[in-house]
């Protein structure tokens, strides 16, 4: 097995584990902040990915798809959360989970009502078509980009969040509600925020897959699970957690895939079971905090 | 004599009006009975899932078939009706699904299941139950002596008679041949199907992956395949694992390196991810619209398609639905009833041709010998139309010489 085999094998697994990441990434912030187990984060996946290829095909480009159907969606999310979610706070746990798990019946029921059930072709952007010679071998030029998109997103996300006010009143937020409204900080804003901005991250996860995976009413299910899984083994509401275990994850499919294919899918699961045997919160979760 | 002209019309009247009652009167209680007596098909399909665009087309043209039947009066009289069943791709749901059809619903007989992992446990419960199940997913075992029983048809065509038309369309003496394996009983009966056609050829096997049944994301094993250097990749999935394995293999640039051959190339998965995707992938068919210009069961079947399902064509997989429930029907119509016994000697001497061309269940294992289209996907500027998908490479005509012998499935000779 030679080496330019094993390190085209690595970059796949790292391109597998950015939309592994961008997608836990939505759930364990509105997991950390707000402490919702968002059921529907698969399904707002899946309407990410329509909303894009929709928005694409309207304005005769991906580019267009790509920036306003996070925006658009996360701005659906804030609706769901002022609506649906606000009224289940302070309430347990499962209360949220019911509510976004049925909300997800619902929305893969009208994706399949009004684009019916059948996949639809979600084109790849003209510019990213084809593949890019690394000298050692051929790489899609479209999950390269995907790569450094997601990157980009990452830096600008922990930027925001450790040095600005707005990042500052964010995470106090998320540890003491209380103290925050004492201080004139309006907290249901920022729960608003917050909701938004873990659906619209949702979204992006979906019209980035749209062009790699046929886009359909299902195609949020399996994510959901691969999501689960990321925020479990990088420990519920660790950002830090989700981006290490996302590539933990993309990586050991693609380097299982090479030897042992057939186990490429259980190898996320093994994972996750031994992490948790080793550290239950998960690598880098607190220990016994549920919210 | 007007008076008595009039006295006559009356008369005549008050006779046609009592006739046509008392006829109606007569008539009523056979009617009560025949609407006891519909005769149910019982249609286990994966609705949900990612079979789920092959499984609604199947039950729109299992559908079809039903309705021309009833529109003709039925057989003997007795209406005919489809029990529609999710086996949700799974096959512990099927049997439950089945079993419940048979002991609740009452039955007559079974058409459908999708997958071939569980139309083999719908088999083994027809089997048990004594009922027939004309089978209409692909399967090789299902003709083998262990899993047939007199019971079971089987309509589909099974991998044997495809890898082998897809092999001769596409396979040379000392070509490199490497496989991407759904790792399930489908696949499986692929890859064997294809490996002996190889070897029939004098092809060469650089390598096999088996892949995980349902992966939304195949790119894991590209570099791999990329690094046997095969002249030919040969992908054995189904549904949506066959759109996305494509779609990913030509975004690693395979299609320049290699040939992409499959054994069963979808209508709806090909709808599904576009024409440049797609673009001369080479695979085998049970049935393609295209088909009319050279058939006229094909061109009448389409037809009485469009006309029921708002101009749509139908479907590879759907062709299935009508010509499994059909040949069911046409059975019970030359039966002339339900009884078990005689429709399976019905079925056994059938000469059908419901879509493509003669076709009949051979005796030994009940596979349905039938003609095998090998269809390479046309590229966006060949296309004459949105359903012009399609060029028919090959049009095998059913014959014995396709289907193993008899001895070899083990069957007594």
């Amino acid at each position: 097995m030679d080496l330019s085999l094993i390190i085209m094998q690595l970059l796949s697994g790292i391109a597998l584990g950015a939309v592994l990441v961008i997608t836990a990434l939505g759930l364990t912030i509105v997991f950390g902040m707000l402490g919702v187990v968002n059921f529907a984060h698969g399904a707002l996946f899946m309407i990410g990915a329509y909303a894009g290829l929709y928005l694409a095909s309207l304005t005769g480009s991906f580019w267009w798809g790509l920036l306003l159907a996070p925006i658009l969606i996360g701005a659906f999310g804030m609706l769901i959360e002022f609506v649906l979610i606000r009224r289940l706070y302070g309430r347990s746990i499962d209360d949220p989970l019911l509510l976004t798990f049925g909300l997800s019946y619902i929305l893969v029921e009208g994706v399949r009502i009004v684009f019916g059930s059948d996949g639809i072709p979600f084109p790849t952007p003209p510019q990213l078509i084809g593949v890019l010679d690394l000298g050692i071998g051929f790489f899609p030029r479209y999950r390269l980009f995907v790569i450094v998109l997601v990157a980009v997103v990452l830096l600008a996300l922990w930027l925001t969040l450790e040095k600005t006010r707005v990042g500052l009143i964010v995470r106090a937020g998320a540890r003491d509600p209380t103290i925050m409204q004492v201080l004139g900080v309006d907290i249901g804003r920022v729960w608003l925020a917050i909701f938004g901005l873990g659906v619209g991250l949702a979204a992006l996860g979906g019209v980035l897959a749209g062009p790699m995976r046929s886009v359909n009413p299902e195609m949020g299910s399996l994510v959901l699970a691969e999501a689960f899984v990321v925020t479990v083994i990088g420990g519920l509401g660790s950002i830090v957690g989700a981006v290490v275990a996302g590539l933990m994850v993309g990586i050991s499919i693609s380097l299982v895939a090479l030897f042992a294919p057939e186990m490429a899918t259980i190898v996320m699961f093994a994972l996750m079971a031994v992490v948790l045997l080793i550290r239950p919160q998960g690598l880098f979760g607190v220990r016994g905090r549920t919210a | 004599m007007p008076k008595s002209g009039s006295t006559l019309r009356i008369s005549r009247r008050t006779a046609l009006a009592g006739l046509s009652a008392s006829a109606a009167l007569l008539a009523m209680p056979r009617l009560g009975r025949a609407a006891d007596e519909t005769i149910r098909i019982g249609f286990p399909t994966p609705l949900t899932g990612p079979f789920a665009a092959e499984a609604r087309d199947q039950v729109k043209c299992a559908e079809l078939a039903v309705k021309l039947v009833n529109d003709k009066g039925g057989i003997g009289g007795r209406k005919v009706e489809l029990l529609v069943r999710d086996d949700k791709l799974n096959a512990g749901e099927a049997a439950t699904r089945t079993l419940e059809l048979i002991e609740k619903d009452k039955v007559h007989a079974v058409v459908g299941a999708l997958s071939s992992a569980v139309q083999l446990a719908v088999n083994e419960v027809t089997r048990a139950r004594g009922v027939i199940y004309v089978s209409i997913s692909q399967s090789d075992t299902i003709n083998e002596a262990k899993d047939f029983s007199k019971y079971t048809f089987h309509e589909a065509l099974n991998p044997h008679m495809t890898t082998a038309a897809v092999a001769r369309q596409t396979l040379k003496k000392g070509m490199k041949v490497a496989h991407l394996v759904a790792d399930y009983a489908y696949g499986h009966e692929m890859l064997r199907g294809f490996k002996r056609a190889q070897t029939a050829i004098g092809a060469e096997s650089v390598g096999e992956i088996l892949h995980p049944f349902g992966a939304a994301d195949y790119s894991t094993f590209m570099p791999r395949l990329m690094s046997m250097r095969p002249d030919v990749l040969c992908i054995s999935n189904f549904g949506r694992d066959q759109a996305n394995a494509i779609k990913q293999a030509v975004d690693f640039g395979i299609k320049q390196q290699m040939k992409i051959v499959v054994p069963v190339i979808l209508h709806n998965q090909r709808l599904a991810v576009g024409p440049d995707v797609f673009e001369g992938v080479v695979g085998g068919a049970n049935y393609y619209w295209g088909l009319e210009t050279q058939s006229k069961s094909a061109a009448a079947f389409n037809t009485a398609f469009k006309a029921a399902n708002g101009g749509a064509i139908p479907t590879d997989y759907g062709a299935y639905g009508y010509s499994g429930v059909g040949s069911l029907l046409a059975a019970m119509q030359a039966a002339g009833g339900t009884d078990t016994d005689k429709v399976i000697d019905a079925l056994e001497k059938l000469q059908y041709d419901l879509t493509k061309g003669p076709q009949h269940y051979r005796k030994c294992d009940h596979q349905s010998v039938q003609s095998v289209l090998v269809l390479e996907s046309k590229k966006k500027s060949a296309m004459a139309g949105d359903n012009d998908l399609f060029a028919i490479l090959a049009n095998d005509a059913g014959s014995d010489g396709m289907l193993r012998t008899c001895s070899e499935l083990g069957h007594a000779t």
